[in-house]
């Protein structure tokens, strides 16, 4: 059996609260003992409502922040993020796509610079490869090497989505995180990104955690879900199983929640109102 | 006679490169106790034409219109005193980010009296009572400790129920409300919008909503208008739209929904742009 590309052992993360002048602090557990394996070329969706912990263990897996317990295992290498051991070579392989593509851009950076800075940082290439290997990232994220001396504030949203998801690809990552990346983007803009990102996927053989509240778009483009409820994983699932029958209540909740867009539901809809 | 009634509204925005043409000529008609969704993407103009109804657009913008009706009364030949009496009070709006809209520095108590005071001149023990009545009406719970709460101390989804009571404060006989449920879940989106339904239906107001979710417009619309690049492409009710949708902008983005994939690749309003594009 191959070695998964990502492996989470009974992660937990305890966040201390309060503890003021005059004030008891407590401890939020916001993950309590996660367990996942996914192998590579897969996409695993994290469903949940906001507080649920979905965005406190991507940053986990990202290595932005340590669990409080548990393990963490990318590419069969435990990664143990406290101990100021993980070396570069193991951060190249885990990369991360923000929700806010208008916060996670530096303003006063060229598009040029944002790019080629991990390149600059993690490896001894020649400035001129940096900018070579830059440019034809940026045409395969579907711009072009034009944009390549403008700012941030010169794109849309939807192009600067693709800035920030060719900034994490130029490392060559293994595992991209991708907490949000179409939530804040219109409707169509949001299909152009999907079909991006699926289209990067086959081509450099990546592994997606996609960190979601959206279940259409989980649905499109998800091999696995799993739906998180107060730091705990309620269900996980293959996408098809999990969308022909939910089991737990809260994922059942999250389902009848979702806005039904068919004729069918509008024609019930229409109907109850007229019945009044 | 219709409750809002406008015809070829026209907004441009001064910028350093000339006049730039945020809404090209739009009409809008909305009946009383009738749910309006008006949909598109960013810049389609669909917030910039109800900002111009409540005259929120900044100096920089020039507002032309062949009619601006609310009851029969010409909302531009209003003075601006007139004009207050009515917006607030008559047609109230609400917004897509709660958090933002609220003032940080008072309780929401402070800020849903203050339209009480300024709209319906109430005083006291009855203001503080209908304060409590109106949190009650959109389901904030312990209503009465609820009013001592800063906005920050509240949920997003609590923030948006007190804008709501705020916009409602006044009995409107429209509401229009921008994006109201974008910045928040699912979950509490459902909640959300079945409130405003059940609001609507209870009083029989009209309601404007500004959108860009296709399914937040199956889910609560009469009537649907369909926007793109400041130009109205479509005006239907809203099973036709679904149903047979005679424009192609509008079959590009009911194609784009996730939902209605059929293949491997989902289709963008870039694969429709030449039938689109004027």
């Amino acid at each position: 059996m191959s070695v998964p590309a990502l492996e989470v052992r009974g992660v937990t993360r305890d966040y201390h609260v309060g503890g003021g002048l005059f004030g008891r602090s407590r401890v939020v557990h916001a993950l309590k003992g996660i367990d996942l394996t996914l192998e590579r070329g897969k996409t695993l969706a994290i469903v949940g409502e906001s507080g649920c912990g979905k965005s406190t263990l991507a940053r986990i897996i990202a290595m932005i922040d340590p669990p409080t317990s548990g393990t963490l295992a990318i590419d069969g290498m435990p990664i143990d993020i406290t101990a100021g051991r993980v070396t570069a070579e193991q951060r190249r392989k885990v990369q991360m796509v923000f929700q806010n593509p208008y916060g996670s851009l530096n303003p006063r950076q060229k598009v040029g610079n944002i790019i080629t800075e991990p390149l600059v940082l993690n490896t001894t290439k020649s400035a001129a490869e940096c900018r070579q290997l830059a440019m034809d990232m940026l045409v395969k994220v579907g711009l072009s090497a034009v944009h390549y001396n403008r700012y941030p504030h010169m794109f849309s949203g939807g192009q600067r989505q693709r800035i920030a998801i060719a900034r994490a690809l130029i490392l060559n990552p293994q595992l991209l995180v991708l907490d949000e990346p179409v939530s804040a983007l219109d409707l169509s803009v949001q299909a152009q990104i999907l079909n991006l990102l699926r289209d990067l996927q086959d081509e450099f053989g990546l592994t997606y955690v996609f960190v979601s509240h959206d279940l259409s778009v989980v649905r499109y483009i998800a091999d696995e879900v799993m739906v998180m409820y107060y730091g705990e994983v309620v269900e996980h699932r293959s996408r098809d199983a999990i969308f022909a029958g939910p089991e737990h209540s809260y994922t059942k909740t999250l389902f009848a929640a979702t806005p039904r867009a068919d004729v069918d539901s509008i024609r019930a809809r229409l109907a109850a109102k007229a019945a009044g | 006679m219709a409750l809002l009634e406008i015809e070829n509204l026209s907004v441009s925005f001064d910028t350093s490169t000339g006049p730039f043409k945020a809404l090209d000529g739009a009409s809008y008609r909305v009946e009383a106790g009738e749910v309006l969704a008006i949909v598109g993407e960013s810049g389609s103009g669909k917030s910039v034409a109800m900002l111009a109804v409540m005259g929120l657009l900044p100096p920089t913008a020039t507002v032309t219109a062949d009619a601006m009706r609310f009851e029969g009364r010409d909302l531009m030949a209003l003075g601006a005193r007139e004009r207050r009496a009515i917006i607030g009070k008559e047609i109230a709006m609400i917004f897509q980010e709660p958090v933002a809209s609220l003032n940080p520095c008072f309780t929401v108590g402070f800020q849903i009296e203050e339209v009480l005071t300024t709209h319906l001149a109430l005083r006291g023990r009855a203001r503080r009572k209908r304060a409590i009545e109106l949190f009650e009406a959109v389901g904030i719970p312990e209503p009465a400790q609820r009013l001592k709460s800063f906005p920050h101390q509240m949920s997003g989804g609590q923030c948006q129920r007190v804008m709501i009571a705020i916009a409602i404060a006044c009995e409107p006989k429209l509401l229009i409300a921008d994006e109201p449920t974008t910045a928040l879940d699912v979950t509490i989106q459902k909640q959300i919008l079945s409130l405003l339904m059940r609001l609507q239906a209870e009083r029989g107001m009209g309601l404007i909503l500004i959108t860009h979710d296709m399914g937040v417009v199956a889910e609560t619309a009469d009537r649907v208008i369909v926007q793109y690049n400041g130009k109205k492409m479509e005006e239907a009710d809203v099973l036709t739209l679904f149903e047979r949708p005679s424009n192609a902008y509008t079959r590009a983005l009911l194609s784009a929904l996730p939902e209605n994939a059929t293949g491997v690749r989902l289709p963008t309003v870039a694969d429709y742009r030449e039938e689109v594009a004027p």
